[in-house]
């Protein structure tokens, strides 16, 4: 179909483009005014240029970590809505979110006996615990021939979410002053990423991610007409919810390890991209990706100069914004 | 042909079937006839290979329906379940390529193929005129008649009459689970004309469950009667459609006729008091 090529080359240039221009303006704006210009100067040796260094040093990091991670989320809520056929399903709600929170707490707070490594092993146990909780939800879906009705579905979002959050409890209650401190800040979702290391650790889990989501959008079409409807189109559905499971845990994994378990950006987006481009996943979830991209880091903008000089957790904003929009949308499905 | 050789099912202890034999030859339009509970909407997904059975087996033109490959089937039968609740809101045409799923590979987009495929399919159960109508906003009858639509749009051939059976030509199978039991009459009726007119024109097998006798009398060639998982009669349908089998299937008392003006059986239950 000619027209449905254009609509969907359409699509993709208008969302990649519109976020690559929020995350290319955000780093300018802050509480200290920076010029594109002055950053740029080589003649001011980068000691010197204070601009230079708050854009690469303290803005820039930022910036790509809030895209890497409002993306990861908004695909990972994306494909978690369609595996479970529950547009009420994320991350956050399902407890995924709150189970990398825990995979990355042991490690920071226990892994730093491990020294040199701990960088790199924290995104790695994030996605363990994200796909421990996920595998606890595959399990609870799978049960029963059925897919899981909102109410189980949430309650056990909310039993998965008290259970981590009590063992994160009992590892702070176990762990030092400073580290309770860092680790709090953690626990707001935070962008405030120290280094571009942290991020360079994180971005294989997120590129593998990504590219097993490339396989996923037509058969989560078929997904959401059912499981049964989708195996008698010739879908593999074991094979599907498989990697689509394990593509969302490693995504969650990732961008929690990166910021902390930020909530309601896996909910908002995918639902506000529905309104706009309709619900064919090869449109959904690529838009979605690049809205929640510049979607937090325009978040991130307002946590950092709502204020000033504080700069507030971009978790903050995302939820004050995000739960009035998940109660609408639990009264409007019901 | 479809045939089902002593297939038994079990859940768990409990057994749904028990050594059901049926042959749905090419080009027939078959009723599962029973009462709830019965086994038909069971019966029909182990035809549709989408379960395997406990015991027994199924075989779609000679070879075991379970060594099929998954994407091969689909372009040959079809199943249109009782009830389809999307999760999302998608368009009509949207709901109707979805059918094209098994002929198109990984990252290939529909072409103007599958389009005119897919509209053909629209305009063969009249919905042709929906295309960009969002399928919540369907009536049930409406919604049930895309699902079909998108069923057709499975098949290989659909843009190609056949005048007559090929026996090289490999058979294409529709399968229908209880599809009138959110119908109110008008719809039933005009649901009956396309099937019947899909089993004429485009010479595909259909094999549908159902406990309406009526509906069953009036579309059906052939029919099935299971109860508790067996079969109690097969044949065709004015053979087996007796008020004996009635009251075998369902321990109700009924006046079998047949009725000039409709032109087929009608059953009408007497009240025992």
């Amino acid at each position: 179909m000619v027209a449905f090529r254009q609509r969907l080359i359409k699509t993709y240039l208008l969302f990649g483009i519109g976020s690559l221009l929020v995350c290319l303006v955000a780093p300018l704006v802050g509480s200290t005014p920076i010029t594109l210009r002055r950053v740029f100067d080589d003649s001011i040796p980068f000691a010197n240029n204070v601009d230079a260094q708050i854009f690469f040093i303290v803005r820039l990091p930022r910036a790509i970590a809030g895209a890497l991670v409002g993306s990861a989320l908004a695909a990972s809520g994306v494909v978690f809505q369609a595996l479970l056929s529950n547009p009420l399903a994320t991350p956050f709600t399902l407890g995924v979110s709150a189970g990398a929170s825990l995979g990355a707490m042991l490690v920071i707070t226990f892994g730093t006996t491990l020294s040199l490594h701990s960088f790199s092993v924290v995104p790695i146990a994030s996605f363990v615990g994200a796909l421990t909780a996920a595998t606890i939800v595959y399990a609870l879906a799978t049960f029963r021939r059925h897919h899981l009705s909102t109410n189980v579905l949430l309650l056990a979002g909310v039993t998965l979410n008290s259970l981590f959050s009590a063992i994160i409890l009992f590892v702070q209650y176990l762990a030092d002053v400073s580290q309770t401190f860092r680790t709090t800040r953690w626990l707001m979702g935070n962008l405030d990423v120290s280094s571009y290391g942290t991020i360079l650790a994180a971005l294989p889990l997120i590129l593998i991610a990504f590219t097993l989501f490339a396989w996923l959008p037509r058969t989560l079409n078929m997904l959401t007409m059912g499981s049964e409807s989708a195996a008698s189109r010739g879908v593999d559905v074991m094979k599907t919810q498989r990697l689509a499971f394990l593509s969302a845990s490693l995504a969650t994994g990732a961008a929690v390890s990166l910021a902390g378990p930020i909530g309601f950006i896996g909910i908002v987006i995918p639902h506000l991209v529905r309104l706009l481009v309709g619900s064919d996943h090869r449109m959904v979830l690529p838009a979605s990706a690049c809205f929640g991209a510049a979607f937090l880091v325009a978040c991130d903008v307002v946590a950092r100069t709502l204020v000033p000089p504080l700069e507030l957790p971009v978790g903050i904003i995302t939820a004050i914004l995000g739960g009035p929009f998940f109660l609408w949308l639990l009264i409007r499905n019901r | 042909m479809l045939h089902a050789d002593n297939v038994s099912f079990n859940y768990g202890e409990r057994p749904v079937l028990r050594g059901v034999s049926i042959t749905v030859p090419s080009g027939a339009l078959l009723g599962i006839l029973g009462p709830n509970g019965a086994g038909k909407t069971t019966f029909l997904q182990l035809l549709a290979g989408m379960s395997t059975p406990s015991t027994g087996q199924v075989t779609f033109d000679g070879m075991d329906i379970s060594k099929i490959e998954r994407s091969h089937l689909a372009r040959r039968m079809a199943i249109v379940p009782q009830e389809t609740y999307l999760t999302f809101d998608y368009t009509v045409l949207e709901v109707a390529l979805m059918g094209r799923h098994p002929h198109l590979r990984t990252f290939e987009i529909e072409g103007p193929i599958d389009l005119k495929i897919t509209r053909e399919a629209l305009a063969a159960t009249g919905t042709v005129e929906l295309e960009n109508r969002t399928f919540r906003s369907l009536s049930g009858g409406e919604k049930q008649r895309v699902i079909i639509a998108s069923a057709l749009a499975q098949f290989e051939q659909a843009s190609q009459e056949r005048l007559h059976f090929d026996k090289n030509q490999p058979s294409t199978v529709l399968l229908l689970d209880e599809p009138t039991t959110s119908l109110d009459l008008h719809y039933q009726l005009a649901l009956g004309t396309i099937l019947k007119k899909l089993n004429h024109e485009r010479k595909i097998t259909i094999v549908i469950s159902t406990h309406d006798l009526n509906f069953a009398a009036m579309l059906c060639q052939e029919l099935v009667l299971l109860r508790d998982g067996r079969t109690i009669a097969t044949g065709r349908t004015e053979q087996v459609l007796t008020s004996e089998s009635v009251r075998k299937l369902y321990d109700v008392d009924a006046s079998v006729q047949f009725h000039k003006a409709s032109g087929h059986i009608t059953v009408v239950p007497l009240d025992k008091d």
